[in-house]
């Protein structure tokens, strides 16, 4: 009973908003709202076609690439820049100004100095991506609680053991606010770089069906971004749970 | 106190000035004393009075300004080996990512001690502490009293030779205080370590001390050092109801009240008391 | 879900109290920053002259730095500056007040909350940049355009920290509302709102760097006016410095836009003892 009670909660907005669509567009009145028979078509036959070889991998790909090397970069650096003292003095001003540049703006400037290619893209999203991830382990590795660096001092916690046990655990929750912060970046910043400049990949291909006019097509390739957005998120959420369910523990535990 | 041989730790003329945005203030004066092997020793002082400060340097976890700290006849400049550290702030010392057997677990990993030796030490440990069936829980799922069960087991598990304790039944209820003195006596018969326990419960340091050490107030020095002659095995009852513990424990009480208003060594020499 | 810290203040002396503080201390850091920002410019200066990468596309900060001055006194940089600004702050404004007014009627009902959740947790992660098609179909290069998917995006990031703040709100207050006969909106006013200002000023913290992100993206894309088309442009007509020049001024405006965050979230929530440490993101 429970638990029917949370599947129609879960399913009922979404169907009805589906039902509304099909309905309002079944007269086929507006040229901007596809009907849900072609959209679907379309999605089949863009992207799960040859467009999968062609543009969905590489998309992927590259996302892939840039969001795993700004976490590596963003963790390696932030716990070096957080633990001393004067690294952090002296690059603070210049990161706070280098995390305020609009990664999109770099986009034009990095076709003309690597050119239309995959290092291009992958560089945008870095530049991006890194300074959530950077910006949150240092500020997560500086304000670890005192008494916990303490306890791993007294108890001969040093080097590789120190970042394994204590410094990576007790920085976590702001590495993921970080990591979090910088999916959303990644995505825009690989859909972006395609709009712009590309011979191929998701964003390539959805813009290119905006200048035919191919409503359906176009709409699919929103829908596509729109799908992979969700997966990342429900990946994270995955990963998240299982590396910080400590965290959600304490706080809760805190909260009574 | 005659000359003995058998001297673990050695604290001299340890002086600590804090500077703080260019002022200074000297929390500690000048201390002195020398623990023996498998003494237990309660250091007790006012608030403020620079336990905590002392500790840390005995600890190496900061350098006095000047003074030696002294273990096993080697100067203390860093955390030493054989030495382990139950802290004032308990729930802050356990790490929240890591379960009860983990955080046990992580000093001995670090120790690079083998996966069966490991087990049979952290088996140890929970048993003398009474917590077998909290070993997958995480710390923060446990109750204050529990939480610091799980620092003293930690410190054992470690088999140190000199345990130092800050206060470490400040924040816990009458009954489970009353439990973790007799399990701090009974770990302590059972590994032979030497103890240094801070506390400012004056009935405590009686009670669980062979010897209690009273600081002035900041700056510090040692007010007064004395001897409790009780007998080795302790109740909670019959013990605390002796009048030879009232009388202790009347000296000591004396002896802070001066304490209090005593600063920097009013009083020229360090005494050492007998009742 | 997490705890969201983005305003670090990486210059600011570290909270350890066992280091030796000095006079040194207080300048010790502003110095070494100034250092910092220095030391890079000469890095870039020496880099483009003996780099691997022509000097014509990465052009040393001497050629750079001169073009952004100058840039100060055109007014046509002012107008395109003014375009990116404008879409910024009405982008930010109407997706705010729209995630208000709707986060807190859902978040009031248990029902709507329920029945809304999964059809949020989906549409929030959808990257409103795949819109962009859609929009420059819709309304070719003007502000619309540009509003639509900067409002897009800053709706959901506001609306779910609005629903975090909502939740938050203490059952026993609420209570003692309800006992005061206090009337819905006062209960809003009096109570709603306070406790949920904290997640919000996070909420609008947050979408004010995207949307910067976003207003610059559309403009390079759709060619709405603006920053972003400018440097497009200038990559067309092969301007590197002007290009540079313009990326340091979006720095700058990056920063401004940071900083005035800031002071919102200083000056609204004065009264709250610490910022919390608990606001979601
Ligand atoms: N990091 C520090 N910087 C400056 N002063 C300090 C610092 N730590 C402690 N002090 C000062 O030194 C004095 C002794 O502090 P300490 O914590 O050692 O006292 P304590 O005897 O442990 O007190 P309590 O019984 O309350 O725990 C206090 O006056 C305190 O204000
Ligand atoms: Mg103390």
């Amino acid at each position: 009973m429970k638990l029917l009670k949370r599947f129609l909660y879960f399913v009922g907005l979404p169907a009805l908003l589906i039902v509304l669509w099909w309905a309002t567009s079944r007269n086929g009145t507006s040229f901007f709202v596809p009907k849900p028979g072609p959209l679907v078509h379309a999605f089949r036959t863009v992207w799960l076609g040859d467009g999968f070889h062609k543009d969905v991998v590489p998309s992927l790909t590259r996302l892939a690439a840039g969001l795993i090397i700004s976490i590596a970069l963003g963790i390696g650096l932030g716990v070096v820049i957080g633990s001393v003292d004067w690294v952090r003095w002296l690059l603070g001003p210049l990161l706070e100004f280098l995390r305020a540049v609009p990664s999109t703006i770099l986009i034009p400037v990095l076709l003309l100095v690597i050119g239309i290619n995959d290092a291009m893209k992958v560089t945008v999203i870095v530049l991006g991506c890194i300074w959530p991830v950077l910006l949150n382990t240092v500020k997560g590795v500086a304000s670890i609680d005192e008494v916990q660096l303490s306890t791993g001092e007294v108890y001969g916690l040093r080097g590789l053991d120190r970042l394994r046990y204590l410094v990576l655990p007790a920085a976590s929750p702001q590495i993921f606010a970080g990591i979090r912060q910088s999916l959303a970046v990644g995505l825009v910043l690989m859909v972006t770089s395609e709009m712009f400049a590309a011979t191929e990949g998701i964003g390539y291909a959805t813009i290119n069906f905006q200048n035919q006019v191919a409503i359906p097509e176009m709409w699919s390739g929103i829908v596509l971004l729109g799908l992979i957005g969700v997966a990342l998120s429900v990946l994270f959420q995955l990963v998240q749970r299982r590396v910080l369910g400590w965290y959600e523990g304490l706080k809760e535990s805190a909260n009574v | 106190m005659s000359e003995r041989q058998d001297v673990r730790l050695s604290v001299s003329q340890v002086q600590k000035v804090y500077r703080r945005d260019g002022r200074e203030f000297e929390a500690v004066r000048s201390l002195t004393f020398d623990l023996h092997e498998g003494e237990f020793a309660c250091l007790v002082g006012p608030s403020g009075s620079g336990k905590t400060t002392l500790l840390k340097c005995i600890a190496g976890l900061m350098q006095p300004t000047s003074g030696t700290v002294v273990l096993d006849g080697k100067k203390v400049n860093g955390p030493a080996k054989g030495m382990a550290v139950v802290f004032q702030e308990y729930g802050r010392s356990l790490y929240p990512w890591l379960t009860v057997e983990g955080n046990i677990e992580l000093p001995l990993k670090v120790a690079k001690l083998s996966k069966a030796e490991r087990r049979a030490r952290v088996d140890e440990a929970l048993t003398s502490v009474g917590l077998e069936n909290a070993r997958k829980s995480y710390p923060w799922q446990l109750s204050g009293g529990m939480q610091q069960r799980v620092a003293i087991a930690r410190a054992v598990a470690t088999h140190p030779s000199v345990l130092l304790m800050d206060e470490p039944f400040a924040a816990v209820d009458a009954q489970t205080r009353a439990d973790l003195e007799d399990l701090v006596r009974a770990v302590w018969k059972r590994h032979n370590m030497t103890i240094l326990f801070v506390t400012h419960d004056i009935d405590e340091s009686v009670y669980l001390a062979e010897r209690v050490l009273v600081l002035s107030s900041s700056p510090t020095v040692v007010q007064d050092d004395l001897a409790i002659d009780l007998p080795a095995e302790r109740d909670q009852l019959e013990t605390r109801s002796m009048p030879r513990f009232t009388e202790l424990r009347a000296h000591v009480y004396g002896q802070v009240q001066i304490a209090k208003t005593n600063k920097g060594g009013a009083t020229s020499a360090q005494q050492t008391s007998t009742v | 879900m997490s705890v969201a810290h983005d305003n670090v203040q990486l210059a600011a002396p570290p909270a350890t109290p066992r280091r030796r503080a000095s006079l040194l201390e207080r300048g010790l850091p502003a110095l070494l920053g100034a250092l910092g920002i220095v030391g890079a410019l000469f890095a870039w200066q020496i880099f483009s002259e003996i780099g691997p990468v022509d000097p014509h596309f990465l052009p040393p900060p001497s050629d750079v730095l001169p073009q952004f001055f100058q840039n100060l006194g055109y007014a046509d940089f002012w107008t395109a500056t003014g375009y990116t600004l404008r879409a910024w702050l009405l982008g930010l404004v109407i997706s705010t007040l729209g995630a208000i007014v709707l986060g807190v009627i859902i978040g009031s009902s248990d029902f709507l909350r329920q029945a809304t959740h999964s059809t949020i947790e989906f549409l929030r992660p959808i990257p409103s940049v795949a819109l962009i098609p859609l929009a420059a179909l819709l309304y070719g290069p003007v502000l619309k355009a540009e509003l639509l998917i900067v409002a897009f995006a800053c709706f959901w990031i506001v609306l779910v920290q609005v629903l975090y703040g909502v939740a938050d709100v203490d059952k026993v207050a609420t209570d003692t509302a309800h006992t005061m006969h206090l009337s819905y909106l006062q209960r809003v006013r009096y109570l709603v709102f306070p406790t949920l200002l904290p997640y919000l000023v996070t909420g609008i913290r947050l979408a004010a760097t995207v949307a910067l992100i976003l207003s610059i993206g559309v403009e390079l894309i759709v060619g709405t006016p603006g920053l972003g088309q400018k440097v497009a442009l200038a990559q067309i007509n092969d301007a590197t410095p002007s290009m540079y020049a313009l990326i340091l001024t979006s720095g700058v405006l990056g920063m401004l836009v940071n900083g005035l965050m800031g002071l919102l979230e200083r000056r609204l929530l004065f009264w709250h003892a610490s910022v919390r440490g608990g606001v979601k993101s």
